[in-house]
C-alpha cells in the first residue's frame, strides 16, 4: 500500500505528501482512524484530500493510505429498502455498531456480505452476452426483481453459470471473452459515482410521471425521464411535496437523497415508508425505496458526494429496465458543499462565492436523467426522472443555484410564500411555474380524454386573467367590479380551493387519479361556461356565488367515493344553473351549442 | 473575575501538553504560532500573556510547524512573547446531575458562587450528529397554554421551533412564559429547562434569572449565560455548552428538556467576526458561506432518540436585523428549523400580547402531533380554517384602508370583523394566563362562528356539527 503523511489540516480539507502517483478522484484513508477522503488536487510535491468525516483531532505527521480505487457505489441485491449515508455506509448498521450518535472512522460494506440470495439464471452455458446483458434474477423484495447485469466492459461467451444461493461477492457465472480471458460475474459490481453509467440510446419522453398531485399532473407535468426542480423559500413546502411524490407517484423505484436537510425528515420517511401500502402493488412503499441521508449536521464533504451516490444507484436500476424517480432534497445544500470545499481549496470564487464550475456540475447531474434503451440483451428501456428541491436564500429566485438549475431542467414548480401563508398547499404558483413536457405529454392525455388539452389551456388562461383582475380589485374593491369579472374571480377561487389545493396526507385526496383530475377540471370549467352565459343575460353573479353547489365543488375532492362523487356534484351544478336559467327564461343549452360552434 | 478560565483549564490539567513561548503574529482574535509539532486540528490551547491573564483558544488550522489559533476571551494585553500551551484535547465539559439549578458563564465557569462541576464524564461540546435512523419522529404535543401556539403552531416534543422577533418586542417574556407553562397534557413530568444566553444584556439576564427563581423553575434549570460585555468569540461556545448539557440531561438522565437559546443573532455576528478575521471569502451579508452547516450543527441537536425516554426540544430566539425576514440569519435558520414563530411590531403596537403574526408562522411537526388520540379530532381542520379566515380578514383590512369599510362586500366585512375578534379574543392573553387546549379550541370555534357555516370549507361537516357553537347550543337546549 502507498503511504504518505499529513502536512496541513484546514477543516474538511487535508494536504498530504509522500505519494507520487495519486490520481484525482482516488480514495485515500486519512490518519490513524483511517477516515475516508478523496483526492481533489495534485501538485508535484503534495496532494489535497477532501475528507468525508470530521477532521477534528487529526494532526500533521499522521499517515495517509492510498487505496488505488475511486469513490465507487456498490451495486447489487441488498440496496432496496435501506438507508445509507453520502458515501454509502449503511446507517442502520452504524446505529447497531456505535449507538444513536454517528462516530467517525466506521467502515462498513454497503451490501451485507453474509446474506445469501437465490439466483436464477436466465441464460445458459454457451450463450453470448455483452455489457449490460441480464444473466439472471434475484428476488430482492416482494416487488423488485433484481436483474443481474454483466458489467459494461465485459463481452463474451458464458462458460459457467449456476442456480442457487449466493452471497453478493461469490461468482455466479464466468464469461470468456474473445481473447480467451475469463471474467467472473458476481451478484455485486462497483461503479465510480462521478461517471454516468453507459446506455445504448436515448428515447423521447412521452409518458407522464403520475404524481397524483393535480397541480403537477394537469398543469405542470413531468415526463418519465425528465427533470424538474422545485424552488421555494423556507416553509413553502418543498419537502412535503417531494415526500408526497416519493410516496404516491407511479414510479417503480424511488431513490430519495436527503442532502443537507433535517434529520427528522429522513426519520419521517423511515417511519412512513414501511407503513404506507403501495395502492398498485399492495406491499409497503419501503420495498421500492432506497434512501441516502446526509443531513445538515453530518460532514459537508460527504454531502457533496451523496448526490452522485444517489444518481449512480438510480442509473443501475434504470439499466435493469425500471422507471426510477430520483429525488434530491436539496440541491442548494449540495451546491453549498461544493462552495465550501472550493473555498477551502482557495479557488477563485465567482457569484456569491460559488466556483465558476458550478453550472457544469449542475448540467452533468441533470443530464443523467433520461429515458433510455439499456445496453445488452434482452432489449429493454428504463428511465431516471430527477426531481430536485432548490432552496434559494430569502426565497429570491434570482441567485446562482436557481438560475443555473433552470437552464438544465424541463419543468419548474415555483413555490410561493404568499400561498404558503394562506395554507394553500402545494404552494405551486400557477403563473410562475412552467413545464416543457406539457406539450409532448398531451398525446397521452388525449388518448384517454380527448377534451383535456382544451380544458387545461382554458383553466390556465382563466387563472392568469383572474390575477390581473385581482390586482384591480385590490385597488377599487371587489364590489365595484362588473359581474363578468366577478364571475372570473369566483371560478378562479373554485379552481384554487377545489382543484389546486391538495393538502391531504391521508384518505381520498392524497392521490388523485388522472380520470378524477380530468372530471374535476371539466366540472369547474363547464360551470364557468354556463355561469358566464347567465351573467351575460344579466343574472346577478351573487345568485350564482351563493349556490350551495359552489361550495360543494370545493369540497368534493375529499369525498371518499372519488370519481362517483365528482360526477354527482357535476350533475347537481348543471341542474342548479339550469334552474336559474329557467327562472330568467334563458335557453342555456341552445346558447352553449351556438357558443361552441362559434369558438 | 479573577477566577476566569480556571475551571475549564482545570479539566485539562494532568493531560500532556507542550508549552511554547512566542508567537509569530496576533491579528484580532487570531494568533499564528510557529515552530510547533504534534498539534491537532480543533485542539484547545491555553494562552498566558505577559499580563499574567490566562485565556483559552482553539486551533483553526494546522500544518507541520505552524498553527492558527482562535483566542477566546480578551485578546487585549497579549503580545508576541506570550506562553502558549497545547492541551492535546478538543473542547470538553464535565457533566453530572449536579448541573441542575446552576448558573454558568459562556465558558462553563459557575457564576452563582458555587463550586465548579467535577466529573470524570467529559463531553465534547461540538457533539456528534444523531444518526437519522436513531431518531423517533416527534409526535407528542406540548401544551404551552398560549392559544396562538397551541391552536395553530403546536409545539412538539423534540422539535426545533425558533421565535423570530424584532428589537423591543416581548420575545423574552414569551420565552419565559413557555418555559414556565410547558407541559404534556395527561403526563406529570415537567420539563427541565436549559437556557443559553448569548450576548445577553445584563438586564435581560437578570430578568430570566429572577423569573426562574420566582416561579421555582430554577431548580430544574441550567443557565449558561454569555453577557453582552463578555468576549464575543465565547458566543461560539455558549449554545454548544448549553446543548451538550441538554443532551446529557435528555439522553443520559432521560429528562424532557426544553432549550431556549437567545439571541442567535449575536451568535451569527460572532461567527462573522471570526470568519472575517480569517480572511475567508464572505457569503451573503458578509456571513461565511458555511453558516448554514454551522447553524445546523446547533439546531439539529434537538430530537427524540429510539429507546431513550427523554427528549430535547429547542426554541432559539433571534431578532431579525432590520426586521427583515430575508436577512441571512432568519433565512438560514428557517431552512433548518421545523417552522418559526414570528412576532409582529404592528400587533405589539396595538397592545396585543403575545404579538404573534400567525400567517407567516408555521409549525412543521404540528400535523403529526395533533388530531384524534393526540389532541382533539377537529384541531387540524380548525387551525386550517383559522388561517384561511384570518388571511382573508387581513386582506379585507388592507382593502378597507383604500376603499373604506363601506366599499367592502358584505362577505369581506364579515372577514374583517373576524380578524378583529380573532386578535382580540383568541390571540390576546395574559402573561400569566395558562389556557388549556380545550379552552383554546372552543375559543377558536367561538370566533369562527362569525362566518357562515357553508363557507367553512376546510372543516369536514361532521366536526362542524360536533363542535360549532350553534349545534352545541342546540344540544344544550334539548337536553
Amino acid at each position: 500500500m502507498r503511504v504518505g503523511v499529513i502536512e496541513r489540516i484546514k477543516g474538511p480539507v487535508v494536504i498530504a505528501s509522500g505519494i507520487k502517483d495519486v490520481q484525482i478522484g482516488e480514495v485515500i484513508e486519512v490518519g490513524e482512524e483511517r477516515l475516508i477522503g478523496e483526492v481533489v488536487r495534485v501538485t508535484s510535491d503534495n496532494f489535497t484530500i477532501q475528507v468525508y468525516e470530521s477532521t477534528s483531532g487529526l494532526r500533521p505527521g499522521e499517515k495517509v493510505y492510498a487505496t488505488g480505487k475511486r469513490l465507487v457505489a456498490e451495486l447489487g441485491p441488498g440496496l432496496m429498502s435501506r438507508i445509507f449515508d453520502g458515501i454509502q455506509r449503511p446507517l442502520e448498521e452504524i446505529l447497531r455498531r456505535t449507538g444513536p450518535f454517528i462516530r467517525r472512522g466506521v467502515k462498513l460494506n454497503a451490501l451485507p456480505r453474509d446474506k445469501k440470495w437465490y439466483f436464477k439464471p436466465l441464460v445458459k452455458k454457451g450463450d453470448v452476452v455483452e455489457g449490460g446483458s441480464i444473466i439472471g434474477i434475484v428476488p430482492e423484495t416482494r416487488i423488485i426483481e433484481h436483474r443481474v447485469l454483466v458489467p459494461p466492459d465485459i463481452k463474451g461467451e458464458i462458460v459457467k453459470i449456476e442456480e442457487g444461493e449466493f452471497k453478493v461477492d461469490e461468482t455466479v457465472a464466468i464469461v470468456r471473452d474473445k481473447r480467451g480471458r475469463e471474467h467472473e460475474i458476481k451478484l455485486m459490481q462497483e461503479w465510480p459515482v462521478r461517471v454516468p453509467r453507459p446506455f445504448k440510446s436515448r428515447l423521447p419522453l412521452t409518458e407522464p410521471l403520475i404524481t397524483g398531485q393535480r397541480v403537477i399532473d394537469t398543469f405542470f407535468p413531468v415526463a418519465k425521464g425528465g427533470a424538474a426542480c422545485i424552488p421555494g423559500g423556507f416553509g413553502t413546502g418543498k419537502t412535503v411535496t417531494l415526500h408526497k411524490i416519493a410516496m404516491w407517484s407511479d414510479s417503480e423505484i424511488v431513490v430519495y437523497i436527503g442532502c443537507g436537510e433535517r434529520g427528522n425528515e429522513m426519520c419521517e420517511l423511515l417511519t412512513e415508508f414501511p407503513k404506507l401500502i403501495d395502492p398498485r402493488k399492495k406491499v409497503p412503499m419501503i420495498e421500492r425505496s432506497i434512501m441516502i441521508a446526509n443531513t445538515s449536521n453530518m460532514p459537508v464533504s460527504a454531502r457533496e458526494a451523496s448526490i452522485y451516490m444517489g444518481i449512480t444507484i438510480a442509473e443501475y436500476y434504470r439499466d435493469q429496465g425500471y422507471h426510477v424517480t430520483l429525488i434530491a432534497d436539496s440541491t442548494s445544500r449540495w451546491a453549498e458543499a461544493v462552495r465550501e470545499i472550493s473555498g477551502r481549496l482557495e479557488e477563485m470564487p465567482v457569484e456569491e462565492g460559488f466556483p465558476a464550475y458550478l453550472p457544469d456540475r449542475l448540467a452533468e447531474f441533470y443530464e443523467r436523467a433520461g429515458r433510455v434503451v439499456a445496453l445488452g440483451t434482452p432489449e429493454r428501456e428504463g428511465s431516471v426522472t430527477i426531481l430536485a428541491a432548490v432552496s434559494p436564500p430569502g426565497g429570491d429566485f434570482n441567485e446562482p443555484v436557481t438560475i443555473h438549475t433552470l437552464r438544465f431542467v424541463g419543468a419548474m414548480w415555483a413555490l410561493d410564500t404568499d400561498l404558503a401563508y394562506r395554507r394553500h398547499f402545494p404552494a405551486i404558483n400557477w403563473l410562475r411555474s412552467f413545464s416543457q413536457y406539457a406539450e409532448p405529454l398531451e398525446k397521452w392525455w388525449v388518448e384517454k380524454f380527448p377534451e383535456f388539452p382544451n380544458y387545461r389551456r382554458r383553466a390556465l388562461r382563466l387563472l392568469t386573467v383572474a390575477s390581473e383582475i385581482e390586482a384591480i380589485a385590490s385597488v377599487i374593491g371587489e364590489g365595484a367590479l362588473p359581474d363578468d369579472q366577478r364571475l372570473i374571480l369566483l371560478t378562479a377561487e373554485i379552481i384554487k380551493e377545489g382543484f389546486l389545493r391538495q393538502v391531504a396526507m391521508e384518505g381520498e385526496d392524497t392521490f388523485c387519479k388522472p380520470e378524477k383530475q380530468y372530471l374535476m377540471l371539466k366540472m369547474i370549467m363547464d360551470f364557468y361556461d354556463r355561469a358566464y352565459i347567465l351573467v351575460r343575460h344579466r343574472v346577478p353573479v351573487d345568485d350564482i356565488a351563493n349556490l350551495p353547489e359552489v361550495f360543494e365543488m370545493m369540497r368534493v375532492k375529499e369525498d371518499e367515493r372519488g370519481v362517483e362523487a365528482v360526477k354527482e356534484v357535476y350533475e347537481k351544478v348543471i341542474k342548479a344553473l339550469d334552474n336559474i336559467a329557467r327562472k330568467y327564461g334563458i335557453d342555456l343549452e341552445g346558447e352553449l351549442r351556438g357558443w361552441r360552434k362559434g369558438e | 473575575m479573577e477566577e476566569r478560565g480556571v475551571d475549564v483549564i482545570s479539566l485539562v490539567k494532568g493531560m500532556y501538553g507542550k508549552v511554547y513561548r512566542g508567537v509569530k503574529e496576533i491579528r484580532g482574535s487570531l494568533m499564528v504560532v510557529e515552530g510547533i509539532s504534534g498539534v491537532s486540528y480543533e485542539e484547545v490551547v491555553k494562552i498566558v500573556g505577559t499580563d499574567g491573564v490566562e485565556r483559552l483558544g482553539r486551533v483553526l488550522e494546522v500544518s507541520k510547524d505552524m498553527a492558527v489559533v482562535q483566542v477566546l476571551g480578551d485578546e487585549e494585553g497579549l503580545d508576541t512573547s506570550c506562553l502558549v500551551q497545547f492541551t492535546g484535547t478538543t473542547f470538553k465539559i464535565p457533566v453530572s446531575d449536579e448541573v441542575l439549578g446552576r448558573i454558568f458563564n459562556g465558558r462553563f465557569e459557575p457564576i452563582d458562587g458555587l463550586p465548579p462541576i467535577v466529573s470524570g464524564d467529559k463531553r465534547d461540546i461540538y457533539g456528534s450528529p444523531i444518526n437519522p435512523c436513531a431518531r423517533v419522529h416527534p409526535h407528542e404535543f406540548i401544551q404551552t397554554g398560549i392559544s396562538a401556539i397551541d391552536g395553530m403552531l403546536s409545539l412538539i416534543r423534540g422539535q426545533k421551533l425558533p421565535i423570530f422577533s424584532h428589537s423591543g418586542l416581548p420575545h423574552n417574556v414569551l420565552a419565559a412564559q413557555i418555559a414556565r407553562q410547558a407541559t404534556v397534557p395527561g403526563k406529570e413530568e415537567e420539563f427541565a429547562v436549559v437556557f443559553g444566553g448569548i450576548g445577553l444584556r445584563n438586564v435581560e439576564a437578570r430578568y430570566f434569572i429572577e423569573e426562574f427563581r420566582k416561579t421555582g423553575a430554577l431548580e430544574r434549570s441550567v443557565l449558561v449565560i454569555n453577557l453582552a460585555d463578555d468576549p464575543a468569540v465565547e458566543r461560539i461556545l455558549t449554545p454548544r455548552i448549553a446543548l451538550t448539557v441538554a443532551e446529557y440531561l435528555a439522553f443520559d438522565l432521560e429528562l424532557h428538556v426544553l432549550v431556549i437559546l437567545t439571541d442567535m443573532t449575536n451568535y451569527c455576528e460572532a461567527l462573522r467576526e471570526i470568519s472575517t478575521a480569517r480572511e475567508e471569502v464572505p457569503g451573503r451579508g458578509g456571513y461565511p458561506g458555511y453558516m448554514y452547516s454551522d447553524l445546523a450543527t446547533i439546531y439539529e441537536r434537538a430530537g427524540v432518540i429510539v429507546g431513550k425516554k427523554g427528549s430535547l426540544t429547542l426554541m432559539p430566539i433571534l431578532t431579525m436585523p432590520g426586521g427583515d425576514l430575508r436577512h441571512p440569519i432568519p433565512d438560514l435558520t428557517g431552512y433548518i428549523t421545523e417552522g418559526q414563530i414570528i412576532l409582529s411590531p404592528e400587533l405589539h403596537a396595538k397592545g396585543i400580547y403575545p404579538p404573534i403574526n400567525v400567517l407567516p408562522s408555521l409549525s412543521r411537526l404540528m400535523r403529526g402531533g395533533v388530531g384524534p388520540g393526540k389532541t382533539r379530532d377537529d384541531h387540524r381542520y380548525l387551525s386550517d380554517q383559522l388561517y384561511d379566515a384570518y388571511s382573508r380578514g387581513v386582506k379585507a383590512r388592507d382593502l378597507a384602508k383604500i376603499v373604506g369599510e363601506v366599499g367592502l362586500s358584505p362577505r369581506m366585512r364579515r372577514y374583517l370583523r373576524f380578524a378583529d375578534e380573532f386578535e382580540r379574543k383568541f390571540l390576546s392573553q395574559g402573561v400569566y394566563e395558562n389556557r388549556t387546549l380545550e379552552e383554546t379550541l372552543d375559543l377558536a370555534w367561538e370566533v369562527l362562528s362569525i362566518i357562515p357555516e357553508d363557507e367553512l370549507v376546510r372543516i369536514p361537516r361532521e366536526y362542524i356539527e360536533k363542535y360549532h357553537p350553534k349545534y352545541r347550543g342546540r344540544e344544550l337546549e334539548s337536553s
